[in-house]
């Protein structure tokens, strides 16, 4: 008799060859877990290499997802339940699943030359290596090619519908509907009945397998989470993004122009944008990155929204352009999606090292406000609120995501299009003594006068601008007067932009201080210690510059402040020089995320002293 | 919204408008960028464009300094990456008339990647090339169009690099409108001007500018009054190649090479090819663009190839959305964020 168990948390970790298909299977498990109203975070972990050598263990693709009927920030530490198509992945795999695990395994894989290629001397599901987990090894090529023997493919074509045998065993196992994936199947293969009747036939196979065999003896439900009312949807990082700049565009009533160079993990923001082109979004494939930043430029001088996208790389060759932005104090957003650094470092994994690029780096002193996104839903807002302040303050500004928040999904609730901030463009109107460096009064922006207007003709450059005429000047005191005034106007955002709330007493013994895409993990470890008892509050930045006016004071608020980072440190820096505070640092630079029970570790540490 | 239309002029009647600046104009005395100026402010009302509709950019360079001489838009940007903003602002709003002003270091060196992609683009700007075969801001270095062997700050015992054609550059990379003209051909330089101006693409003006500090004299023998003419092939759609006072030699065209013949009467004069630059055959202008290379030949100014017909980038670009919009009805926002699969928690 098989039972059904329910379960609070459950984190799953799909992993293959890269050409296994595991992003497709695991994004067609986020799905139904989505419809089934759970709360969820995913994070996809695959090579840069695009179908490396099959069987190896750099070419190992993974995909995780973690799943609550409670609330859900981090795509979860270690799983629970691995889904493992050959040795390799087997072996990329052990160190992210917890003791105990259920491992799913293609036994049909672990043949000497896969076992040889993932550096198995024996093989594993003899020798005792897999003891401390419930390892379930499963004909899963087998069983594929026996499902499909009366369909018309050949035999290689056959086995690759093997990860869809895969996702069937594992939809039995936590209790989903699987109409949601066969809806899928049959939109997505609708030209192709041959391929349609296959994976729908290997999807079935795979559920009624683990239903009807005596191997597994329990499934799992995880029961409907408490979710604010709403509609939600599936959002990455990038879709965020694209989204964000959509919606300000509408609500500015300015085109967007989104110039960019392809690179990962930035790619897909200029691929989807291109899609909407009916929203007036003009987009355009530059030869290279500094044309990327420079149209966007030459967009926004004649009025439109220019921003461009790019990694850590590209942020570099348009470090030059981001000073003439400031210089000509024209509105302009860069995405930075951080990856792992320096120069090409690793473009498929996740870091948070680019902030003092993003901060300083630029010759001369080049201030700029610069937002960091803290999940891939709130993407949308960062982007939004840097056109809002770009515009407002007429500067670049530099958005903060990462390759965890750009690949990773969750659940995003709609918001309602007249709920969102208003974002009131005003452009200069004609008049007789126009001054293009004149400025506003309580912002310091100079006006947007665009081409086309009569009277306004005005020269901008890169060359230091007279106070306001905006002629060229070398005057000692103009230019001393204008460093300033530039920073000036970067200090004042933070009166125009809501500050974030602590999250915990405003006292105490522990504060944890922290930016960008950690957010998930610091959130979970503080609410754990909450509930334990001790005495730790949280304090997240969305925007690093400037700082909001509260942070000093939570500072000196706590015995010791800790900011946890995927770097070694660089917010950390800014703290110590910012507020003469001893701040600790946290760091970990493994091009993973941090790992909840690690930090937690290490916070109870400094509450014990 | 309607329709942008790409213009680079009209024949609007625009009143005679000064195009002079309030600025001070800083090059040294005696350089050739002041002709280029006095032509420009002499050209630009006749175009048909009010001035604010007209926007120069530059890189960096002394003729990168242009844009502020002249009372329209202006944007003086970084050093080679002139092509990137003309093209976000011709992208931006198509109505406007963009100049580009760019020198050889600043084009065919740091900038040659956004050069040759603006070429390949074809979009619908001006793009005036100063070419005087020198760094003339940093004072005195090598250019990639210095002559091998030159001399300068960077290259004491000579330069060992081929320098570049700009015009066979252009003309290999797309070009649409390739021509030359010189600084002290004051006539025939504005005559270049609104032609470039009217042409509907990519519009590419190399000028022989004279650097007096650093490269004088480079173009003497071509603009001298008592060399010009036995030195400067004049390229006249339409009219045979004959230079030479006393138009005394002829150009014939024999197994694809150009040869030079004398022109003792008019009989002869008939053997001289006829210049046409609507000519399809790129290897036509490519050759007449390299005709100087032979130091026994003329240097040909004017117009090496023109061809129309073909759709600017601007006009694609815009009749994509247009497309698009079309297809797909105009963008709404609430569709958008509901597109997919969503769910509703109650």
């Amino acid at each position: 008799m098989k039972s059904t168990v329910e379960r609070e948390h459950v984190t799953i970790r799909f992993a293959g060859d890269s050409g296994d298909g595991m992003q497709l299977t695991g994004n067609q498990f986020t799905r139904t877990t989505a419809l089934s109203i759970n709360d969820l975070s995913t994070f996809p972990d695959f090579p840069a290499e695009i179908r490396a050598p099959a069987g190896s263990v750099y070419g190992v693709s993974g995909f995780q997802i973690h799943f609550s009927s409670s609330q859900v920030y981090t795509p979860g530490d270690k799983a629970n339940v691995l889904v493992a198509m050959n040795p390799a992945a087997l072996k990329a795999s052990t160190k992210y699943i917890e003791p105990n695990a259920i491992i799913i395994l293609n036994k049909d894989a672990f043949t000497p030359r896969n076992l040889r290629l993932a550096g198995y001397i024996e093989n594993p599901l003899g020798d005792g290596t897999l003891d401390a987990f419930q390892t379930f090894p499963v004909e899963l090529t087998k069983m594929t090619l026996d499902a499909l023997e009366d369909v018309n493919l050949t035999h290689k074509e056959k086995e690759r519908c093997k990860n869809f045998f895969a996702l069937g065993m594992v939809y039995w196992m936590y209790t989903r509907d699987m109409k949601p994936t066969e809806d899928w199947i049959t939109k997505k293969f609708a030209q192709n009945p041959v391929w349609k009747e296959a994976n729908l036939k290997v999807l079935k196979a795979g559920r009624n397998y683990a239903e009807a065999t005596e191997i597994f003896t329990t499934s799992y439900k995880v029961l409907q989470a408490q979710i604010e009312p709403g509609i939600y949807r599936q959002i990455t990082g990038n879709e965020a993004l694209v989204f964000g700049l959509i919606a300000a565009s509408e609500k500015s009533g300015r085109n967007i122009f989104l110039g960019s160079y392809p690179i990962t993990p930035a790619s897909e923001i200029l691929q989807m944008i291109s899609l909407h082109k009916n929203f007036g979004v003009k987009t355009l494939q530059a030869e290279d990155e500094m044309a990327a930043i420079g149209m966007a430029l030459g967009a926004s001088f004649a009025g439109h929204i220019g921003v461009t996208a790019t990694s850590g790389p590209g942020l570099a060759l348009k470090s030059e352009f981001i000073g003439l932005a400031v210089m000509t104090e024209l509105p302009l957003v860069v995405f930075d999606i951080q990856r792992g650094g320096p120069s090409t470092g690793m473009p498929t994994k996740t870091e948070q090292s680019d902030l003092e690029m993003a901060l300083y780096g630029r010759s001369g002193e080049a201030p700029l406000p610069v937002i960091a996104a803290q999940s891939p839903a709130d993407c949308f807002h960062a982007s939004y609120e840097a056109v809002r302040v770009a515009t407002k303050f007429m500067t670049p500004v530099i958005v903060l995501s990462d390759v965890y928040l750009a690949n990773g999904a969750e659940p995003w609730k709609i918001p309602k299009i007249e709920e969102l901030e208003p974002i009131k463009v005003e452009l200069a109107k004609p008049e007789k003594d126009f001054q293009p460096y004149r400025r506003d009064e309580f912002t310091l922006a100079r006006e947007w006068a665009i081409p086309g207007t009569p009277g306004l003709q005005h020269r901008i450059g890169g060359l230091e601008k007279e106070d306001i005429t905006g002629s060229v000047s070398y005057d000692p005191d103009n230019h001393e007067k204008m460093v300033r005034l530039r920073a000036e106007k970067v200090l004042r955002v933070r009166d125009y932009v809501s500050e974030p709330e602590i999250y915990g007493n405003e006292k105490g013994e522990v504060l944890l201080v922290s930016w960008g895409s950690t957010f998930g993990v610091v959130l979970t470890v503080v609410e754990q210690l909450l509930k334990e008892g001790k005495k730790v509050s949280f304090y997240h930045l969305r925007w690093i510059n400037p700082l909001p006016k509260s942070l000093e004071k939570y500072i000196r608020n706590f015995k010791r402040v800790m900011v946890p980072e995927v770097n070694t440190g660089q917010l950390a820096r800014l703290l110590r020089s910012e507020y003469l505070v001893d701040i600790i640092g946290f760091n970990r630079v493994t091009g993973l995320p941090l790992q909840v029970s690690e930090l937690k570790s290490e916070v109870e540490k400094l509450i014990e002293g | 919204m309607s329709e942008p239309v790409s213009i680079k002029s009209t024949h609007n009647k625009v009143e005679k408008e000064n195009f002079g600046s309030d600025q001070e104009v800083r090059w040294c005395p005696g350089c050739g960028d002041y002709a280029i100026l006095a032509q420009m402010k002499k050209v630009l009302p006749d175009i048909g464009v009010p001035k604010e509709k007209v926007v120069f950019v530059s890189g960096i360079g002394c003729s990168s300094r242009f844009p502020y001489y002249v009372d329209t838009y202006g944007f003086h940007s970084i050093h080679g990456r002139a092509p990137t903003i003309a093209t976000g602002i011709k992208l931006a709003n198509p109505e406007l008339s963009v100049w580009l002003i760019t020198g050889d270091g600043d084009a065919l060196s740091i900038g040659g990647n956004h050069l040759i992609h603006l070429f390949r683009r074809n979009l619908n700007i001006n793009l005036i090339l100063f070419n005087n075969q020198i760094y003339g801001l940093t004072k005195g270095q090598f250019s990639p169009t210095s002559p091998q062997g030159k001399v300068t700050k960077t290259t004491p015992f000579g330069s060992i690099s081929h320098p570049f054609n700009p015009i066979s550059l252009a003309l290999t990379t797309g070009g649409t409108f390739v021509a030359r003209t010189m600084d002290r051909d004051t006539k025939h330089m504005a005559g270049i001007l609104k032609k470039a101006a009217e042409h509907r693409g990519v519009s590419f003006v190399e000028v022989y500018q004279n650097c007096n500090i650093f490269n004088d004299g480079i173009y003497e023998h071509l603009t001298n009054s008592d060399t010009r003419l036995d030195n400067v092939l004049y390229l006249e759609d339409g009219k045979p190649l004959i230079f030479g006072k006393e138009q005394k030699f002829g150009l014939r065209l024999e197994c694809s090479q150009f040869e030079k013949f004398p022109i003792n009467n008019e009989q002869d004069a008939r053997f001289a090819h006829i210049h046409k630059d609507s000519d399809p055959r790129t290897e036509y202008s490519y050759m007449l663009s390299k005709l100087n290379e032979d130091a026994n030949m003329p240097t040909p100014v004017g117009v090496f190839r023109k061809s129309n017909g073909q759709l600017t980038y601007d006009e694609l670009f815009h009749q994509q959305i247009q497309k698009v919009t079309e297809m797909k009805g105009k963008g709404d926002l609430k569709k958008l964020f509901l597109t997919g699969d969503t769910w509703k928690v109650d």
